[in-house]
């Protein structure tokens, strides 16, 4: 349904440096699979999502969407054509909703998207919603201040699900929540998902919610997917050395399993992704680095369906 | 308890605020043993924060007050107006964002050096010396050169470090962590994590430790207390907290975390949202939220009550003996 051919995003630096936060990336994902992406800050995974909705425009590669391909910079009128269909839910419940206009401006607003300006059926719809995501009706005349994290969160959800779109990336949706309420946020999602046929990339750094909540998972590492697959798979089964100690780093919350577990922390941290060679980006801090790692790395089928850029699989 | 290094006795804390009086810290009472790890956990806003901050001294007053209690560390009540010495001597304290706790004008030598040139009047030859070897011993690359440099060139992970190193200065006897790893990656967090238990283990110093991650808590602490709107609901060792919860709150935390040992768990979230601090409930804070809510609960606050002959205790009513028996989840035979 989405499918990503080789996109890379490159922000010029200055003085001919050029960050690669998204370097000749692959990804498809299909209907109403909910695509997880792993990754530390910086690895470009927001980047991507944002290049999807078009919040970013391409430097290199294809985005095509149900077989047509999306414009390299979103226009205008790309914005509104699209919209109706893609939607982004964003990380930061505090810095998303425009702290001046009242919840029910903000969520009516993006039903004008469909072009629907009956009031009694906006007001109906926006009551609808704000249920659907556990808030009460009587909320539509608040503004995003009187609200706590948990329900902005909900609100941005809202916004982003009432024009019933058929694809929306999810930034980090549950990271800035406490444990109690991104359980909840994880169960509407996931029941919405199953109710309204949604596709979902959800950007995370959550490892453990990002296995619960997805079929397929994608690591990232300094602007290029070193590992794709099932989700269970990734995490269970991992191949690539930076999904493997990244899983280890991953504590559990069971004291026993923590206690008997010997972790060896990663070494080192990110290198810049300022002009990197054509090495594999993880070589520098890699435990099993060999001579040919200055090469790039094969992208390695390890199983059906499950893919892994290393020249140890190789 | 005979061991115990550091002892909090119903401690209480409010701020004055536009809209009213936040009764933010409640009748906190713990007790730190020496050499172990002491974990606060809880959800934003319940206190946990505010209760560390007290003991350091770091509440603004005014609004904050603390309208009762005693921290009694070595026969001395760190509440006290006079406790300054001790606090910056005795205990060291890391906070959650490396990013804005140091001063940005300041090289990173200087900013531990001053602490020990303060606290232990070195002179500043010997305390940039003393730095530099600080840096070195929490793993920081090249540290004579990182201890000229400013915060702005260093990494999240390594001024988590710097300031690591910079509450180490003094040799404390307790660390105090407010969610050291909460702005890092968790590659990084695994490296602090295990930066912090070496640490411990090489000098013997207790760590309080704040977090809301529970996967942080398995992972290093000895004791937990787990705090609800201002109050300490449950407390005893790891293993009690995480398989034997008392209290319905903790019960329904254990519900809502992914579990990758049970990979096909449904998560049951916690219904609802915490109180108002400003005007607690009358009861317990939790029964608006609890699946097991009785009216007695909405009437009297409950007390801490022992579960069993350890140290774990938990504030329900239904652990009374007149509790109903039939179902109740938290009684056990």
């Amino acid at each position: 349904m989405m499918a990503l051919t080789n996109v890379s995003k490159f922000f010029p630096m200055g003085r001919g440096k050029q960050l690669h936060a998204v370097d000749d990336v692959s990804l498809s994902i299909g209907k109403e699979q909910v695509v997880g992406l792993v990754g530390e800050s910086g690895s470009g995974k927001s980047t991507l999502g944002r290049m999807i909705v078009g919040l970013h425009s391409r430097d290199q590669g294809d985005i095509s969407y149900d077989g047509e391909l999306l414009p390299t910079r979103f226009r205008a009128q790309d914005h509104l054509r699209y919209a109706r269909r893609l939607q982004m839910i964003f990380q930061d419940p505090y810095a998303s909703l425009n702290p001046r206009m009242t919840i029910y401006d903000i969520l009516s607003e993006s039903l004008s998207l469909q072009g629907r300006t009956d009031a009694a059926a906006v007001t109906r719809a926006v009551t609808e919603w704000l249920k659907a995501v556990g808030l009460h009706p009587d909320h539509m005349t608040r503004y995003p201040h009187e609200f706590s994290g948990g329900q902005r969160q909900r609100i941005g959800i809202a916004r982003a699900l009432m024009i019933k779109p058929d694809f929306v990336v999810c930034d980090e949706p549950i990271s800035a929540l406490d444990v109690s309420v991104q359980a909840q946020i994880i169960n509407l999602l996931s029941e919405l998902k199953a109710s309204m046929g949604l596709t979902l990339l959800f950007i995370a750094h959550d490892l453990s919610m990002v296995r619960y909540i997805s079929d397929r998972m994608a690591v990232m590492y300094l602007g290029k997917i070193v590992e794709e697959g099932p989700a269970n798979e990734v995490f269970f089964n991992p191949q690539h050395p930076y999904t493997q100690l990244l899983i280890a780093s991953n504590p559990e919350p069971d004291p026993a399993a923590e206690r008997s577990r010997t972790v060896v922390p990663i070494r080192g941290e990110v290198s810049s992704p300022v002009n990197p060679g054509p090495g594999c980006r993880f070589a520098d801090r890699c435990p099993n680095v060999t001579t040919q790692c200055a090469l790039p790395p094969p992208e390695v089928i390890v199983s059906e369906g499950h893919r892994a850029s290393c020249h140890l699989l190789n | 308890m005979t061991d115990s290094i550091l002892s909090v006795r119903d401690l209480a804390v409010e701020f004055d605020t536009f809209g009213g009086v936040v009764k933010a810290v409640r009748n906190v009472s713990f007790d730190l043993t020496a050499g172990q790890t002491l974990a606060i956990v809880g959800e934003s806003g319940c206190g946990k924060s505010v209760t560390v901050q007290s003991l350091m001294g770091l509440i603004p007053m005014p609004p904050g007050r603390i309208t009762h209690g005693r921290a009694l560390f070595k026969d001395q009540d760190l509440l006290s107006i006079g406790a300054r010495g001790i606090r910056g001597h005795h205990m060291g304290m890391i906070f959650q964002d490396p990013m804005t706790s140091l001063n940005p004008t300041m090289r990173i030598g200087d900013q531990i050096a001053e602490t020990l040139v303060v606290h232990k009047q070195y002179s500043r030859k010997h305390a940039q010396d003393e730095a530099v070897s600080l840096l070195a011993r929490t793993h920081i690359p090249e540290p004579g050169r990182r201890a000229n440099q400013y915060p702005f060139e260093f990494s999240g992970g390594m001024l988590q470090r710097a300031m690591i190193a910079q509450a180490l200065a003094c040799e404390p006897a307790i660390l105090i962590a407010d969610e050291p790893t909460t702005a890092l990656d968790v590659t990084i967090q695994a490296q602090i994590l295990e930066l912090m238990q070496t640490l411990q283990q090489d000098n013997g110093m207790s760590i309080i430790l704040i977090t809301h991650d529970l996967a942080v808590v398995a992972r290093m602490a000895d004791q937990v207390a787990v705090m609800y709107a201002g109050e300490i609901v449950e407390t005893g060792s790891v293993e009690d907290i995480f398989y034997q919860p008392a209290h319905p709150y903790n019960q329904g935390l254990q519900q809502a975390m992914t579990s990758n040992q049970q990979p096909d768990r449904v998560l049951s979230p916690i219904p609802g949202s915490p109180p108002d601090l400003f005007s607690p409930p009358k009861g317990c804070g939790y029964c608006k939220r609890c699946p097991h809510a009785m009216s007695v609960c909405a009437e009297h606050p409950p007390y801490l009550t022992a579960v069993d002959a350890s140290s774990h205790q938990s504030r329900c009513w239904l652990h009374h003996e007149l509790a109903p028996v039939h179902n109740n989840p938290v009684r056990r035979p």
